[in-house]
């Protein structure tokens, strides 16, 4: 059997499996997890491009997600009335001045000779900054959040166009990748997967707690669609009798027509993706990044610079994940940071590269696809499970009802087991890399 | 002549799968002795005695200890049965103090080490007066000493060192030639691996000269030294 | 004068006591982080589970402590609990020893794919614990509750501000101390101790002197499973314990580990206490203390808070950061890099 028969077989098979999805639960369920799929390829991509091509282990996935779907608010929203006038300008302005005031530190940190006179001054700038910067931000603050505190509170976006939101997506999360990079490679491994775990968890408290930049965890709910709504959809002449003609409903078909629409988009974006992907990775930069890979030393020796290469490909890694988090958010049409947790989703998509094949981007797509579909089915199916495990029990027996209510925790339990067991026994993956 | 007490006899191998680096290579240290391998960069000395002490796949050739044939056994059983062995680099726990690397070259041991202890103390005084001091702390020349006392420790019937006067200046080199002499007068047979190959040559009992991996001149240390071919090639006249 | 000893005494219950308890806690958790990288040579991102299920298995034996009707009287019946939650954690972290991590250790993987393994049995065992004792904070402290209470120590001394000290942060403190103490024992006085540090200063040279790795392993996971089950316990009693918490203390663990020297015994506990009282000084309201000490007209109108307590964990980050980008090593010079 050859290789692409092999691949095809594989791609087969989850679409037979999201197919027959849709015929026992619902097709609504069958597009959700396509949709969600799709994003998640995509994210996988983005991982596989640091994992699997450079070797990079970033466990700050989600951070870069959540960065991808700020993006989406401060570009899609309208901008909330008054409130720039109220204190944006102070905020931008205090942002400013604390970046500078950072800088300022670096900068004398550098330039200055050791000395208890330039440890002085270094601490010196930073407290003064630190405290001109407070005194500037808090009362700005304050008055953006007064602003109609019930509806927004909070600076709003450009309101421009939301597709614009998801390339703006990948350059906040490459930004932000930028200076993560810049600090923690070219350290040793673990190092990285610690500092990606700490940016990820201050990303996402920022978003939480600054409820003037995002509305925190009071969530921004409403945003722009690039595909109609259902509730315009039934009432259309035209949709109607179309969907009437196919044999459906109005409102079963309106669902089913918007999520169509997404999951088109999800595939233009995830096929330029990983037309890209396979081109970089067939590349000479491609094969120079996995030539480091292997052998780090070597490539050093041969005068590459390493740690110039890891942080181009952290940060272009890192991108690709903004983007996906730009369309999950528009996906969702609501951006709600205390639902992004840190390490369990960071930690999903980390399972779908390496099952589907670490190096290999056609294996990181099917990994993506086929781990979203286990992820949503393994609680059904546990709870089949947990039934038949608990059929012969009594009812209100204490062990049947901590078994049944116990399903909840299954899915990263799944998760864990599949990632051993596929690294243990598969290393390679379903389509290894070549 | 009788068979030596060390022997690694007429060795061919190299790492792993790799390809062979030594052939036919014949090594071997008499009882109470000092042998030294010397030769060329890149001429396999090391190698050479990494292949006795079984760091080394051997595709023929076999390594005899008292007699006793020990081709097969991993490097930690030659140890168990008598061997020492000081390794070029980070032969010492840099993190640990002097006295605690001494003991731990005792691990092995279940009995009380003590005198032995206090043998190898007499042996290098400085270690006793560091004894207390991390051993990273030391000079080169001293963690010389204390990985020669780590691997002493063990009261080995032979003892290895791969060059011990690597990066040392050349009055310690000296004085380290001095301490070797002195642990080879306590009957303690000395296979060693030098750079500096006139001064070794000068307190060899025995000299190999090894050339690509295979023995080029084999004679007391004398002889080499006396040797035309020898001194023009490798002693720079 | 009256107004410094308010002042400290305000500082002592808000500050110094929480943060003391607090570091105590990370350190623990951090040596056990230490002591794996250190023998092991990876960073455990397992190691927050492993003190929850720790912790779990003290707790499940409490209630069955607490069911037969058996105190420690006014200590917590957790304390006689925590040997059983240790066998059943080293149990546990054997059994995964012997059946994950000892496969890559013998095919000598590269550490980040150790790190990976771990992730995946952190979610495993996360799972397990949610599985077992569900998702939900539990109460498992008995015993009194405080060695002294603000109304006590008012009445002790007459002072404005009182001064509150839970039984929990005393035991905290001198358990810690007592663990402290027995480890650094082990580690420097006993000859299976120092061939962990040989082991861990020197791999090849240790095999060559004839320690035995799979032994040294073996120890570094039991001890490890015992500072993990003390630290998830103590953290569990001073708290209270939620499966979910433990993922958040991983960063914080993780900044103690790095910023003392990864492999760095004392490095764990110098980080350990430096990430507390950096947590707790730089999200306390400084407002009560400053009101004592300065004049007056002086007098702070805000809470003279650096940061909101949201963003505890962004400090230890913060410092991590610092410590990553001048001293790579960490304070007490661990093996990294």
């Amino acid at each position: 059997m050859s290789d692409s028969v092999r691949n095809t077989m594989y791609f087969a098979g989850v679409a037979l499996l999201i197919i027959i999805t849709g015929f026992v639960q619902s097709w609504n369920t069958a597009l959700f997890i396509l949709n969600f799929g799709l994003i998640s390829a995509i994210m996988a991509l983005g991982v596989n491009l640091q994992w699997g091509f450079a070797g990079l282990f970033n466990v700050g996935i989600m951070g870069f997600v959540a960065l991808g779907g700020l993006a989406t608010v401060l570009v899609s929203m309208p901008a909330t009335p008054g409130a720039w006038q109220a204190g944006g300008a102070s905020v931008i302005g205090a942002l400013v001045l604390g970046a500078a005031t950072v800088v300022a530190a670096v900068i004398l940190m550098t330039k200055m000779k050791a000395s208890k006179l330039r440890s002085f001054s270094v601490f010196g700038v930073l407290v003064v900054g630190f405290f001109v910067y407070r005194g500037l931000f808090d009362p700005a603050v304050g008055f953006i959040e007064e602003i109609d505190p019930a509806a927004t509170g909070y600076l709003g976006g450009l309101g421009l166009p939301v597709l614009l939101a998801w390339p703006a997506g990948g350059l906040l999360a490459a930004a932000v990748a930028w200076l993560i990079g810049k600090t923690a490679l070219g350290l040793r491994s673990d190092y990285l997967a610690i500092a990606t775990l700490g940016i990820s968890e201050i990303i996402i408290a920022v978003m939480k707690n600054e409820d003037w930049l995002g509305r925190g965890v009071k969530n921004v709910v409403g945003l722009p669609r690039p595909a109609p709504y259902e509730v315009d959809l039934q009432s259309n002449a035209a949709f109607i009798e179309r969907a009437n003609g196919l044999g459906f409903d109005a409102v079963t078909a309106s669902t089913l027509w918007v999520k169509l629409i997404y999951a088109g988009l999800f595939t233009v974006v995830l096929v330029i993706l990983f037309v890209m992907a396979q081109r970089a990775l067939h590349s000479p930069w491609g094969r120079m990044m996995r030539a480091i890979r292997d052998n780090e030393f070597a490539a050093e020796a041969m005068g590459k610079n390493v740690t110039a290469r890891h942080l181009q490909i952290f940060v272009l890694g890192s991108a690709v994940c903004g983007i996906a988090g730009a369309m999950m958010t528009t996906l969702d049409g609501q951006l709600t940071p205390g639902t992004y947790q840190p390490l369990r989703f960071t930690f999903l998509i980390w399972v779908m590269v390496i099952v589907g094949g670490s190096g290999s981007n056609l294996g990181s797509v099917l990994g993506g696809f086929l781990i979203w579909w286990l992820w949503v089915m393994v609680e059904p199916m546990g709870s089949v499970l947990m039934n038949f495990v608990t059929y012969g029990m009594a009812d209100g027996y204490w062990l049947k009802n901590h078994l049944l209510e116990s399903v909840a925790h299954m899915r990263l339990l799944t998760m864990g087991l599949v990632l051993l067991l596929v690294l243990r026994f598969s290393p390679r993956g379903l389509i290894p890399e070549k | 002549m009788s068979e030596p007490f060390l022997i690694g006899d007429s060795m061919t191998g190299g790492y792993g799968n790799g390809p062979d680096i030594l052939h036919n290579c014949t090594i071997a240290v008499n009882k109470g002795e000092i042998a030294v391998i010397v030769g060329p960069n890149g001429a396999g000395k090391s190698t050479g005695m990494k292949a006795v002490f079984g760091m080394l796949n051997l595709n023929k050739g076999s390594v005899r200890l008292d007699g006793e044939d020990i081709t097969t056994l991993s490097p930690q059983d030659r140890v168990v049965n008598g061997m020492g062995f000081v390794p070029q680099t980070s032969n010492i726990f840099t993190s640990m103090t002097v006295e605690e690397n001494l003991e731990m070259g005792a691990f092995i041991r279940r009995d009380d080490y003590k005198d032995t202890m206090t043998q190898i103390y007499d042996l290098f005084p400085i270690l006793k007066e560091k004894r207390y001091q991390a051993a990273g702390e030391l000079s080169g020349g001293q963690r010389q000493q204390v990985a020669v006392g780590r691997a002493l420790m063990t009261q080995p019937k032979v003892l290895m060192l791969d060059e011990p006067t690597a990066g040392v200046s050349p009055i310690v080199m000296d004085e380290l030639f001095d301490r070797i002499i002195e642990v080879a007068r306590t009957g303690i047979p000395i296979l060693m691996v030098e750079q500096n190959a006139r001064q070794a040559l000068e307190i060899a009992d025995k000299g190999y000269v090894l050339v690509q991996g295979a023995n080029a001149f084999t004679g007391t240390g004398k002889e080499l030294l006396a040797d035309p071919e020898v001194r023009k090639s490798f002693l720079g006249g | 004068m009256i107004d410094f000893l308010n002042a400290f005494v305000a500082l002592s219950n808000f500050v110094l006591i929480p943060a003391i308890s607090y570091g105590a806690q990370l350190a623990l958790g951090a040596l056990g982080v230490t002591l794996i990288y250190g023998i092991l040579r990876f960073s455990n991102f397992a190691h927050g589970d492993t003190m929850a299920f720790g912790a779990m298995c003290t707790i499940l034996v409490t209630w069955l402590f607490q069911s037969w009707g058996i105190s420690f009287g006014p200590l917590p019946t957790a304390l006689l609990a925590m040997p059983f939650g240790i066998l059943a954690t080293m149990g546990l972290v054997l059994f995964t020893d012997r059946y994950v991590y000892k496969f890559y250790r013998e095919q000598k993987a590269k550490p980040v794919i150790l790190v990976i393994v771990s992730l995946g049995v952190m979610f495993i065992l996360n799972g397990l614990v949610r599985f077992i004792i569900g998702p939900n904070d539990q109460r498992f402290s008995d015993g009194e509750r405080f060695i002294i209470s603000v109304r006590e120590f008012k009445a002790l001394t007459g002072l404005k501000e009182g001064l509150a000290f839970k039984t929990t942060q005393g035991i905290t403190i001198v358990t810690a101390v007592i663990v402290v103490i027995a480890l650094f024992w082990f580690l420097n006085r006993t000859r299976t101790g120092k061939s962990m540090r040989a082991y861990s200063d020197n791999e090849d040279l240790a095999l060559l002197s004839g320690i035995n790795p799979e032994r040294v392993v073996m120890v570094t996971w039991l001890i490890v499973a015992a500072l993990a089950t003390i630290a998830g316990t103590l953290y569990g009693l001073d708290k209270s314990f939620k499966p979910f918490i433990f993922l958040q203390l991983l960063l914080p663990v993780f900044a103690a580990a790095i910023v003392g020297g990864l492999g760095s015994p004392l490095g764990a506990i110098a980080g350990g206490f430096t990430i507390a009282f950096s947590e707790v000084m730089i999200t306390y309201a400084w407002k009560k203390v400053a009101t004592y000490v300065v004049p007056e007209s002086w007098a702070p109108d805000t809470l003279v808070q650096l940061l909101s307590t949201d963003y505890k964990f962004a400090v230890s980050f913060v410092i991590l950061i610092i410590v990553l980008l001048f001293r790579p090593t960490g304070l007490f010079a661990g093996k990294s890099v």
